[in-house]
């Protein structure tokens, strides 16, 4: 990365007026041999991310971890307290006594898998990001309300300043800014 | 409700209510709900209704310092009676902040859209209801300060929680019901403070909310693991809600006092703490709809639909109440006949009749469309509910310990001015927290009301033919 001359731009981003314009917009560049790019939108819209070829997220497995983890860990920890570490007679009853350990490790398994449902979408989406370079584009505002975003990134093989915007006028949008870093 | 009864039901001329009023776009949704935090001048009721609930929350402080400086002697329990206010308040705030993660969760799975437009704060009265109730256990330990002995900590006498203890499945529960209802409600929260963001003016304002959004932009793939993650939360969220209102029950259940000693407790907990959360949610919604003039956005069919729940849980609740006198009948045990007796016709025999009229008799004016979509009813029941389902947790916890196997150690327990104080002081928390969130969060998911307007553009385009999904 450190070897490529950083590119003067970030990127071009072309700004659309509803949710079909932008996936189209998307299919097409996708088509167009684009690949290094994202489209913003106030709200998800179905079928964006498939149009730019995302469609596994880890977000799941990440959650399976976390649960799995939080249960297991939650029963150790009561079956190694209760037997091991301080087992105590109460009642008679035996010491892995596991039907009583079921509550504490149900909430433990629901709590790591909700942990890490979180921090791991977070941490997928790379947030918290206060800066990106897009927030440097005054119409980007514009995003969290009713306008919809495709930005094609100068990193793309493909990009080059004129034709990409070119391609972008093609696609018919309200209009195309200069992203600077 | 199901594409085919909508058609149908679209043809006769009572139409049901839209669930948001035609005629809105996605710059007027976000405008119209963060036009309240950021442009629109504070509304007097606002001030009026949050120092009234300060002073309230000034009083718990109090009652709280007096606690810990003079010890649970300054409440009313005793021995027999050793659970009082603190676990009747405790249960009937755990049973309110149900309702909001049942709304958010379940009815998502169930792809209600109705829901929309009262998750967010169904959710935040949910957090401040936990947050209430949490506080009374500990208050209630005797020596509130040691509470983290209740945790599973590195201590240096080696001692480790008793697992086998109900008491300590609720400090896992309801710990983690808090953590994974705050986190439910933030995740739901971060795109809508990206839109606050961007509509502040003021620098300070725009740094709180970005510093909330994290970066937020909106990005596909953010969505897209975004939606995923909330999907799964609320999957995850929806047998949690069960599992808290019954592992609270098994506090009860699992000791053997006649009127506690019962397999029925986890359900008819769980119904019960549908029932007071929807009345709560209820109760909040009508005026704030009215202050605010978000009409538009919860509608009458979000209180129509919200009056059924309650219709349905009230009769729940009754069969509960109903089938507890028939075990004690049916069980021949001389010790549960008693108990149900005392209960109907012993000291306390008006808190009886009260929880039947509240819980029971009240809601069935929802059987009536015309007393679903009547404002004043609504409200009424709602409050009387809410009443209702405290006096039930009362009967519950009071009326099965005055009185239990001997009659030598019979008792009874009256409220001390402190136990009063802390009562509506938590109320005065509550609402305190619940009017400083009116006021810095968008109180209706804003990205979820675009969606809804959107599908409503779409479905709108399409032709009939082409409604079915």
């Amino acid at each position: 990365m450190k070897a490529k001359p950083r590119p003067p731009v970030y990127g071009l981003v072309a700004e659309f007026q509803g949710p079909e314009g932008l996936l189209e917009a998307t299919k097409r560049a996708h088509a167009d041999g684009y690949r290094r790019m994202e489209a913003y939108s106030p709200f998800p819209v179905d079928g964006l991310a498939e149009a730019m070829e995302f469609r596994r997220s880890r977000v799941p497995l990440v959650t399976l971890i976390g649960g799995i983890v939080g249960g297991c860990g939650g029963f150790f920890m009561e079956w190694f307290s209760a037997t091991i570490h301080y087992p105590i007679n109460v009642g008679g009853r035996p010491l892995n006594s596991w039907p009583s350990f079921i509550p504490v490790t149900f909430e433990l398994t629901i709590l790591g898998a909700a942990i890490a449902a979180v921090l791991g979408m977070l941490a997928l989406n790379r947030l918290p990001m206060p800066y990106h370079p897009l927030f440097n584009v005054d119409r980007f505002d514009q995003a969290s309300r009713d306008r919809f975003f495709l930005c094609i990134e100068a990193r793309d093989r493909k990009f080059d300043p004129e034709a990409t915007r070119r391609f972008l006028d093609g696609l018919r949008p309200v209009g195309v800014y200069e992203v600077d870093h | 409700m199901s594409e085919e009864r909508k058609r149908m039901s679209s043809g006769r001329t009572d139409e049901p209510t839209p669930v948001v009023a035609p005629g809105y776009t996605y710059s007027s949704v976000s405008e119209k709900i963060s036009a309240i935090v950021l442009t629109r001048r504070t509304p007097r009721f606002w001030w009026i209704a949050f120092v009234t609930a300060f002073l309230f929350f000034l009083l718990l402080q109090v009652a709280i310092a007096y606690l810990l400086y003079k010890g649970v002697g300054i409440w009313g329990i005793n021995i027999p009676v050793a659970w009082g206010f603190a676990i009747v308040n405790f249960v009937w705030w755990i049973g309110i902040g149900h309702a909001g993660t049942l709304i958010s969760a379940f009815l998502l799975l169930m792809r209600q859209e109705w829901r929309t437009s009262i998750n967010r704060f169904a959710e935040a009265m949910t957090l401040f209801a936990v947050a209430c109730a949490g506080m009374f256990p500990l208050l209630h330990l005797g020596r509130p300060w040691v509470f983290y002995w209740l945790f599973p900590y590195p201590d240096t006498m080696r001692l480790w929680p008793q697992w086998r203890s109900p008491l300590v499945w609720d400090v896992f529960a309801v710990s983690t019901y808090a953590t994974v209802s705050f986190l439910f409600w933030y995740v739901g929260l971060i795109p809508d403070l990206g839109s606050m963001r961007d509509r502040a003016r003021k620098r300070f304002v725009r740094a709180f909310y970005g510093f909330l959004a994290m970066g937020w932009r909106g990005a596909a793939r953010h969505w897209h693991r975004y939606k995923i993650a909330y999907l799964l939360l609320a999957g995850l969220a929806t047998p949690l809600v069960v599992s808290v209102h019954s592992v609270v029950s098994f506090d009860f259940t699992i000791a053997i006092v006649p009127g506690w000693h019962s397999t029925i407790f986890p359900p008819y907990f769980v119904a019960g703490a549908i029932f007071s959360g929807f009345a709560m949610v209820m109760s909040l919604a009508i005026p704030i709809r009215k202050i605010y003039g978000v009409e538009d956005f919860i509608t009458m069919r979000h209180l129509d639909n919200m009056a059924k729940i309650l219709l349905v849980t009230g009769l729940m609740v009754g069969y509960g109440y109903l089938m507890e006198i028939f075990t004690a009948w049916y069980s021949g045990s001389e010790f549960e006949r008693f108990m149900s007796y005392n209960r109907t016709f012993g000291p306390y025999a008006p808190v009886f009749w009260t929880v039947i009229a509240c819980n029971v008799l009240s809601p069935q004016f929802f059987w009536f469309k015309r007393m679903r979509r009547n404002i004043p009813v609504l409200f009424a029941v709602s409050i009387v509910v809410n009443i209702g389902m405290w006096l039930e947790r009362f009967m519950i916890v009071v009326v099965s310990l005055h009185r239990d196997f001997m009659p030598s150690a019979w008792g009874m327990y009256y409220p001390t001015f402190w136990d009063l104080a802390t009562l509506f002081g938590s109320v005065g928390l509550f609402l305190t927290l619940m009017f400083l969130f009116i006021r810095v969060l968008p109180m209706i998911s804003i990205t979820e009301m675009r969606e809804l307007v959107g599908e409503k553009e779409e479905k709108a385009a399409e032709t009939p033919a082409g409604r079915e999904r």
